[in-house]
């Protein structure tokens, strides 16, 4: 019935966007253009007359999506609805296609998007550990090498905060009780920002990409080819998308949790979205003008970076870690918040320490601030700087310390099952210790004059994103899988996801840290054979490409399940959150018909006779 | 009354409205805040060689519109149109003045461009940025005075214009830090 419906493809709103895009750039091109000769300069030239132009086509795509469209109506002083009525000429998928303000359908928006960038990052990530698996260059120059580590970096850190809006958009207003976010235009229009955004940071490609990393220190990203400037521009309306999200976060539980829904009730995972939002307001900010400000040095000749022109390239690294270390906290604090979710539901027994949790992630997101320089040991900076920074780095130990105790105190004697998503949270339990643990050598200043840009820092990093991020992320996906698809996911196939994927990551992450140790530097791409790190190397790209493959098994499963995984009760994990009350699918307008009260304590798992919320059906 | 009825009041939406301006603006704050530490990184105890007098003649007519704007507001909210439209207008025509004062006129009176170190870089990227947001500002007042001709405000439902004004507001918080940090504080160089 539905399938066969006709689909008028330039009617969806992706392909519209992705038209207007193509067209507002080019007219941003030729304005450009005419505006130089008007200015008496040259028509062409490539740097200004593309980012111009492909300014212009981020704005064009979203009118063309139609995520400005009420706001216009606003302008005009027209009134307009809160929902947007599905176009009933289209099947029932064409919505996730079409700009939506239904913060489920956002979410789900949000997650697709995310995998298809991991998945891309991940296959960049292959094409360059292929190449490091023997000494010497074999199929990329040193160019595309580097071009492509950016890439990796930069898509992958899209990639996880796409992940994060998945996470929160879904499940913030279903866990507090709303109806939906608090601005669901504002939603919307923050999920459309990053389509456009993601095209232009993936032309960079095609434009000589840049030689940079994904951290584009000047003066290298002052004088790194055009594709350079498509990964600022890119990563600038991305940054944009964090920040809006994140003020809809924060307005959103602040103002429409249910009756009786306390902040000290809230499921914990609400409060890491808080912490991480509260950073990604706020920090993001300084990243944004430090791209900006190289973009207007290549353009304007500006010279805040440049030395020759009264500039210092230092400053440029204190404003881009004042964002990019918190940014780490982003991604981690939602994907901690998801272990301290998780890990009472499969142990049948009480959130040990809900209320240090709840704090101990506003307590990092704090401190995060404090510590960006741990990053600059080794960069000129003033030294006077560097013990502070050592000791406020440490001190980011205590409330992840606290998360620790609690969620081994949370296992301890509990009624363990382990389905594929606990699989999962105890993996990234355990992975983020390695990751954790390998942080304080890299704070302490005297060793980290040593270790830093080795592979050490690599292993390290991704056994935090791992840990912080990839396990819970695939842990919150199987484990909402049955109440947003209505089916079960595969669990044969998840465990062979988990038990592929786990191992091949210690082996990759410690054997980096081992080359690390002994010498290898990051973001090379051909290294002295007389090192003998080729056998090394070889073991690290293959354990890349298991998780490569583990990942693939995942996505397979979850596209196979949507349509032949059995048929999942409302509530399969018996998890007392409110979400999970609701019948499966999740009615459109979420707790409309289905009002409750708070009435105990969020995690009471195994406390007989205790009730978290109470339904009235209307 | 359901819990869902009283969201969906007017009231209860101002509330939410007015919190998620304020934090838009706490993040826009920290851009702002990026701009001036930059400033004192870079440049220290010196400052660029600018016209004192149209400094303070834009300073002066940015600050006299944030009190037509709340002239307009205040109006709005006890109902009286005329003035609440004489108080737009007047905001609106002193935002473009201001920015004519400082794009149009102390831009090209400024004896160093963009690219002469690091004075030209940021005397010209704080400015622009600043002015980016007043040319925002003044195209919002301009949306909100033709509304406001329609008669599309009432003393109990105009949330739009007290956006306007608290954002005009901000933009003018703004200039009171940038107008010392690169007309005031430091010896002159350039
Ligand atoms: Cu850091």
């Amino acid at each position: 019935m539905d399938e066969n419906k006709k689909v008028k493809f330039l009617s969806l709103g992706l392909v519209r966007g992705i038209v207007f895009q193509v067209i507002g750039s080019l007219a941003g091109m030729g304005f450009v253009m005419l505006i130089r000769l008007l200015m008496g300069l040259p028509a062409w030239n490539a740097e200004p007359v593309w980012v111009g132009g492909t300014f212009v086509g981020v704005f064009t795509f979203l009118i063309g999506v139609g995520a400005f469209s009420d706001w216009f109506k606003w302008a005009k002083g027209e009134e307009t609805s809160d929902h947007i009525e599905a176009d009933p000429s289209q099947p029932k998928w064409a919505k996730y296609y079409n700009i939506s303000y239904d913060h489920k359908v956002i979410g789900i928006q949000y997650g697709v998007t995310s995998i298809i960038l991991l998945g891309m990052a991940g296959t960049f990530a292959m094409i360059f550990r292929t190449e490091l698996a023997a000494a010497k260059l074999q199929f990329l120059d040193l160019g595309l090498f580097n071009s492509l580590i950016g890439l990796h970096g930069i898509v992958m850190i899209a990639a996880i905060l796409l992940g994060i809006g998945a996470m929160s958009n879904y499940l913030v207003p279903l866990m507090i009780g709303a109806s939906d976010m608090a601005f669901p235009r504002l939603n919307a229009f923050a999920y459309w920002l990053n389509a456009p955004s993601a095209l232009l940071v993936v032309i960079s490609l095609f434009l000589g990409g840049f030689d940079t990393g994904w951290t584009a220190y000047p003066p290298l990203s002052a004088r790194a080819p055009l594709g350079m400037q498509m990964f600022f521009l890119g990563v600038y309306v991305i940054g944009l998308s964090s920040i809006l999200g994140s003020l809809n976060i924060i307005v959103t539980v602040i103002r429409m949790r249910a009756p009786g829904m306390n902040y000290f009730r809230m499921p914990i995972f609400v409060w890491a979205s808080v912490a991480t939002s509260i950073i990604s307001l706020t920090a993001t900010q300084l990243i944004a003008l430090s791209f900006q400000m190289v973009m207007f040095q290549r353009l304007f000749g500006m010279g805040f970076f440049d030395p020759a022109n009264g500039g210092n390239v230092v400053l440029f690294q204190h404003l881009f870690w004042f964002y990019s270390h918190p940014a780490v906290y982003v991604f981690i604090l939602p994907g901690l918040g998801m272990i301290s979710e998780l890990l009472p539901v499969f142990s049948r027994k009480p959130l040990f320490g809900y209320k240090w949790i709840a704090v101990s992630s506003m307590a990092i997101a704090l401190v995060g601030f404090f510590v960006w320089a741990h990053h600059m040991f080794t960069a000129g900076m003033e030294e006077y700087l560097r013990v502070p920074f050592m000791y406020s780095t440490m001190l980011v130990a205590v409330p992840t310390g606290v998360k620790f105790f609690s969620w081994v105190g949370t296992l301890w004697r509990g009624k363990i099952t382990f389905p594929t998503p606990m699989l999962f949270t105890l993996g990234a339990v355990s992975v983020f210790l390695l990751g954790g643990l390998t942080g304080p050598p890299n704070a302490t200043v005297a060793t980290d004059l040593h270790l830093h840009d080795t592979y050490w820092i690599v292993g390290h990093f991704h056994a935090t994103m791992f840990g912080g991020f990839m396990f819970p992320f695939f842990a919150a996906f199987y484990y909402w899988y049955p109440k947003i698809t209505g089916r079960m996911y595969s669990e044969k196939l998840g465990k062979l996801h988990f038990w592929l994927m786990f191992p091949a990551f210690y082996v990759q992450s410690l054997w980096q840290m081992y080359i690390g140790l002994l010498g290898m530097r990051r973001r090379i791409g051909d290294y002295d054979p007389a090192l003998n790190f080729d056998n090394s190397h070889l073991v690290i790209t293959i354990a890349g490409f298991t998780i490569f493959v583990s990942v693939l098994i995942f996505i397979y499963n979850l596209i196979k399940s949507a349509k032949q995984g059995e048929v999942a009760e409302s509530n399969p994990w018996n998890s007392r959150s409110p979400e999970w009350q609701l019948p499966t699918p999740i009615p459109e307008h979420n707790y409309t018909d289905h009002p409750f009260k708070v009435t105990g304590e969020p995690y009471d798992y195994g406390l007989e006779g205790s009730t978290y919320i109470t339904m009235s059906d209307k | 009354m359901s819990t869902a009825d009283i969201r969906s009041e007017y009231k209860y939406k101002l509330g939410t409205n007015r919190l998620g301006l304020w934090l838009f603006l706490v993040s826009d704050a920290f851009f702002f805040g990026g701009l001036l530490v930059s400033r004192f990184y870079l440049m220290g105890y010196t400052r660029p060689h600018l016209e004192q007098t149209l400094g303070l003649i834009v300073t002066a007519v940015l600050l006299v519109s944030s009190f037509f704007m709340n002239r307009a507001e205040t109006a709005m909210a006890h109902g009286d149109q005329k003035t609440f439209l004489q108080g737009t207008l007047i905001t609106l025509v002193l935002g473009v003045g201001f920015l004519i004062g400082v794009v149009g006129v102390e831009w090209q009176l400024a004896p160093f461009g963009p690219n002469d170190g690091a004075h030209g870089a940021l005397f010209y990227m704080m400015t622009g940025m600043h002015a980016f947001h007043v040319l925002t500002g003044v195209i919002f007042l301009a949306i909100v005075y033709r509304n406001g001709r329609k008669g599309l405000y009432t003393a109990e439902k105009h949330w739009a214009v007290e956006a306007c004004a608290t954002y005009w507001h901000f933009i003018d918080v703004v200039w009171i830090f940038f107008y010392p940090a690169l007309y005031l504080i430091g010896t002159v160089v350039g």
